[in-house]
């Protein structure tokens, strides 16, 4: 019989933009040692880890060997997860079926990244093929913007919507200490800050960040031993669907359609914006904050840019998003899947401070990266059936 | 650690490289050199959804099936996404700055159903649109690699936006 | 725990430089041979797990080249940057967590497209070891020299398991190379780093395995020929090779007291039909072999000059040939399972070891065998 799964403990670093005073493997320490702290656990308690970053940001082959110190991983079962972007929620992923087969226990899932140490656009460039993809390619911030621009064309949206998603996460973040950048901006500052791949400005998105994040998975066995309100997983599903960035189809973002309509079929969610209390979301730059809740079922395709304006979003609003500032405030890349995880568990525990939201029963975290790749996951305060 | 300042050294990887020969496989290859030789782009028909991709590829991601039919494509086609890269960045493949500002588009060539990335001819910027008509221009010497194609040009811009595609 | 069967296993040619394919082809190489044996078409696999490595393959999403390759278009995949046994453990994870009735589970790793010493420097770490330009030969060099001094086990020794995974791969098709050596060619064989020449080395291989995985009442369904997992353990190491025992294999030995516990074996020696481990230098078959209990500490020298480990022998150990004959690296575990279930489903062919009802499979990640999974097979 498979078991079920709760999150029973979260560990963060202070994400900023260079942490010269640790190396990667005391970075992960960090964050290890802090999840186990919320747990109040020792690691001895642990049964295995997996671990997640994206390679080329640091130039190390083999990081679950090579983290081991930091990790915990020390005569334990331990293993690398990686898919570029989604790398932090196939982490999560990976926590869930990993215990819920009854092999673990108590799992411990990590995921960092050291952004500082490399050239991203340089790395992520390299995560396309090297034949086909990579001649014109500039990172992410060219695919994405490819994205805005079509979403533009078609649904009529205007730059001064998608700078409303980043005036959101960025005033979120000022509640949460771990995020990397805390400090609100306008309208105005991000409609004039600098055209980098039009139609993305500097303020379109995201930062590089250095950060961790551990997040234990524990089984029904000894769950609610651990922790008095663990966030049970009630579902998890993705969509990894193209090779080629040609083949993807640059508007409504199809991954996450299809992801998310596994997951809300599977767990019973036929309103999305009515049933779920909270969402902590992988947005990388402002435009995805509309077209990418369409893409969730929150409302019509074209229709995002008055659920922002509406403040339908922010917090206090019906269903906010990104309460922790996500991911246009925070982004150590593989990190940052898990931390929209840990996010959202902290959510459901009651543990978000400042930046709670009241009576959090069902959260949901989303992962994106790749060639337009999505991850989606449910959590609830109540244990399933 | 006690209150005194320490110094934190930083280490460099230096200027290294890995180097790579990437297989460019039996489908590639065909479309690489007749580019090269014959001016003409290739696309690749699924014989169950009847969809063709460029460049050829061995298996349709979405019937998973093998195909094997060549067809011709292009030069022209619509331009259903893009962006002017105006930022600096190092080119990884080449370990030099790549010239900015340079447009990076998607171009459905006409007789295929995906999308062909390339860069775009950007000296007119108010050309540039979703929806309009480009054309392939071919380098005079060509190598059988991507860049034997120079960029894609506007032959007839869109006049109306915001119409779905 | 409910029983998970491996349906259906495909492998390709391993060569030196498979130019004319892609990673893509050789996936839908493997899997559509995986396909084909268990006789069921891609709709029938739910879920995907992959195994690559991005600094193999020269691509920071390397599991990205291959996601059409492997039919997981709009299905649920997920990807493991390490030996296909650990990606294999994992996708056995997604059927027991409920979540799916069948797994595939792909890797690939062309060894022709970089230089493998760069690829293996990487591994070391880039503060205090990356400069002195170790790369896996160079660790393996300083394992073999710890192991040999404290058991004394001589060169020859290890010469014995070249000649014999090499020999074996005469009678297996997908072999790279197989060679008829005497222990003197090995010996004479040019110096690499000492104390491993190039005959104790494996080579340059590109390739790829698949394997569909089931559970049990699916399994039933979709093959009669169905090879069980019986146990399963993988354990990591310490990292640093100056706060590890270099000739010593704790870790392979809590993995595989880990898995023969799950499997139930109490005398692998006798209880184990087929062992297929990950040979990636002479050594380490020897050293393997003790880490695996199928002889003594310090014994793996006496047990392959005593020709038990020979495919005629009482406890046959890489009839495939192993990884000196063919080395994918991030396939290489995946392909030890796939021999395993070979074995166990009389499909093996001219190495088929006779009346094999229980298997071992093994796979190796990091450097000098930092973490190792081990599989019992059995029907």
């Amino acid at each position: 019989m498979p078991n079920r799964v709760a999150i029973v403990g979260t560990g963060q670093t202070h994400h900023c933009t260079r942490r010269l005073d640790v190396n990667g493997v005391e970075l992960i320490y960090e964050a290890v040692q802090r999840a186990l702290a919320d747990a109040e656990l020792k690691i001895q308690d642990i049964d295995g880890v997996i671990i997640g970053n994206m390679d080329h940001f640091e130039g190390i082959n083999y990081v679950d060997c090579w983290s081991i110190d930091g990790s915990g991983g020390f005569g334990k079962p331990t293993m690398k997860l990686t898919t570029g972007g989604t790398t932090g929620s196939t982490l999560a992923i990976g926590g869930y079926h990993m215990v819920a087969s009854g092999m673990f226990d108590k799992l411990l899932v990590i995921g960092w990244e050291k952004n500082s140490e490399s050239d991203t656009t340089g790395a992520i460039t390299t995560a396309f093929d090297p034949i086909w993809d990579r001649l014109v390619f500039a990172g992410a911030i060219s695919g994405l913007a490819v994205e805005a621009s079509v979403y533009m064309a078609t649904y009529g949206v205007t730059e001064k919507d998608a700078a409303r998603v980043t005036v959101r996460d960025r005033r979120h973040a000022c509640l949460n200490p771990y995020a990397h950048l805390r400090k609100e901006v306008t309208i105005e500052e991000v409609m004039s800050s600098a055209r980098l791949s039009d139609p993305l400005k500097l303020l379109d998105l995201c930062p590089r960040t250095d950060g961790a994040c551990a997040v234990i998975f524990a089984s029904e066995n000894v769950a609610e031993k651990i922790c008095p309100k663990p966030a049970w997983i009630l579902g998890t599903a993705n969509r990894h669907l193209y090779t080629y960035l040609g083949d993807a189809d640059f508007v409504n973002l199809p991954s996450l359609q299809r992801a998310s309509a596994e997951l809300y079929k599977k767990t019973g969610i036929r309103e999305p914006l009515k049933q779920i209390d909270v969402m902590e979301l992988y947005i990388p730059y402002s435009f995805a904050g509309l077209s990418w809740i369409e893409a969730l079922g929150l409302c019509k395709p074209g229709e995002a840019p008055r659920l922002l304006w509406d403040g339908v979003t922010d917090l206090g609003g019906e269903l906010p998003i990104n309460a922790s500032g996500g991911v246009i405030s925070c982004n150590p890349i593989g990190a940052t899947g898990l931390i929209r995880c840990a996010e959202a568990a902290l959510q459901i525990m009651g543990k978000a401070d400042k930046r709670q939201v009241p009576d959090v029963k069902i959260a949901l975290s989303s992962g994106f990266g790749g060639c337009f790749w999505s991850d989606v996951l449910l959590y609830g305060a109540r244990k399933p059936l | 650690m006690s209150g005194e300042k320490q110094e934190l050294l930083v280490m460099q990887s230096g200027e290294k490289e890995q180097p790579f020969h990437y297989a460019v496989g039996r489908y590639g290859s065909k479309f690489l050199m007749e580019l090269r030789d014959h001016k003409k782009l290739l696309g690749i028909r699924c014989p169950k959804c009847r969809k063709v991709y460029v460049p050829p590829r061995q298996v349709c991601g979405p019937c998973y099936e093998k195909m094997h039919e060549l067809v011709e494509v292009g030069p022209g086609g619509t331009l259903v996404g893009y962006t002017i890269l105006r930022f600096h960045f190092v080119d990884p493949e080449t370990g030099h700055p790549k010239p900015v500002p340079y447009g990076y588009g998607f171009i459905r060539l006409d007789g295929a159903d995906n999308a062909f990335q390339h860069f775009i001819d950007v000296r007119d910027e108010s050309k540039i649109k979703v929806g309009a008509r480009m054309r392939a221009v071919f380098k005079e010497q060509r190598k059988g690699n991507l860049a034997d194609i120079q960029h894609f040009e506007v032959i007839d811009p869109v006049k109306e936006i915001g119409k779905p595609l | 725990m409910e029983r998970v069967a491996i349906v259906g296993v495909g492998q390709i040619q391993q060569e030196r430089n498979k130019v004319q394919d892609t990673f893509a082809d050789m996936v839908f190489e493997a899997t559509t041979k995986a396909l084909e044996q268990a006789g069921i078409g891609i709709r029938q696999i739910e879920n995907v797990v992959s195994a690559s490595n991005d600094f193999w393959d020269g691509r920071t999403i390397s599991s990205m080249a291959i996601n059409d390759a492997c039919g997981s278009y709009d299905k649920n995949i997920s990807c493991v940057e390490g030996d296909g046994t650990f990606a294999a453990f994992y996708g056995m994870t997604r059927i027991l967590s409920g979540a799916y009735d069948t797994t595939l589970v792909v890797a690939h790793c062309k060894g022709s497209e970089s230089h493998s010493a760069h690829i293996t420097n990487a591994m070391f770490d880039p503060l205090y070891v990356r400069s002195l330009g170790v790369d896996s030969i160079g660790s393996a060099a300083l394992q073999a020299r710890r192991y040999l001094d404290r058991y004394g086990i001589t060169e020859e020794q290890c010469a014995l398991v070249s000649v014999k995974n090499h020999g074996n791969a005469f009678r297996n098709p997908c072999a790279q190379l197989p060679l008829k050596l005497t222990v003197a060619d090995v010996m004479k064989s040019r110096m690499l780093a000492d104390p491993i020449k190039l005959l104790d080395a494996s080579p340059i291989s590109d390739g790829a395995c698949a394997i569909i995985l089931a559970r049990e009442p699916v399994a039933r369904k979709i093959t009669d020929r169905p090879v069980w997992i019986r146990g399963v353990g993988y354990c990591a190491d310490a990292y640093h090779l100056g706060d590890r025992d270099l000739a010593e294999c704790d870790a392979l030995s809590k993995a595989s007291q880990k898995a023969y516990q799950m499997g139930g074996i109490r005398n692998p020696r006798k209880e184990l039909d087929v062992v297929e481990l990950y040979d990636a230098f002479s050594y380490q078959e020897l050293l393997w072999t003790e880490g695996l209990g199928l002889c003594g500490r310090g014994e793996g020298g006496k047990l392959v000059e005593s020709g038990a480990t020979q495919m005629k022998g009482e406890i046959p150990v890489t009839p495939s040939g192993g990884l000196l004959s063919a080395h994918t690296v991030t396939a290489a575990g995946l392909v030890r399972i796939a021999e395993a279930v070979l074995q166990l489903r009389g499909g093996a062919g001219e190495h088929q070891i006779p009346g094999a009802k229980t298997a071992l499979a093994h796979g190796v990640n990091g450097p000098c065998g930092q973490s190792h999974c081990v599989w019992i097979l059995g029907v």
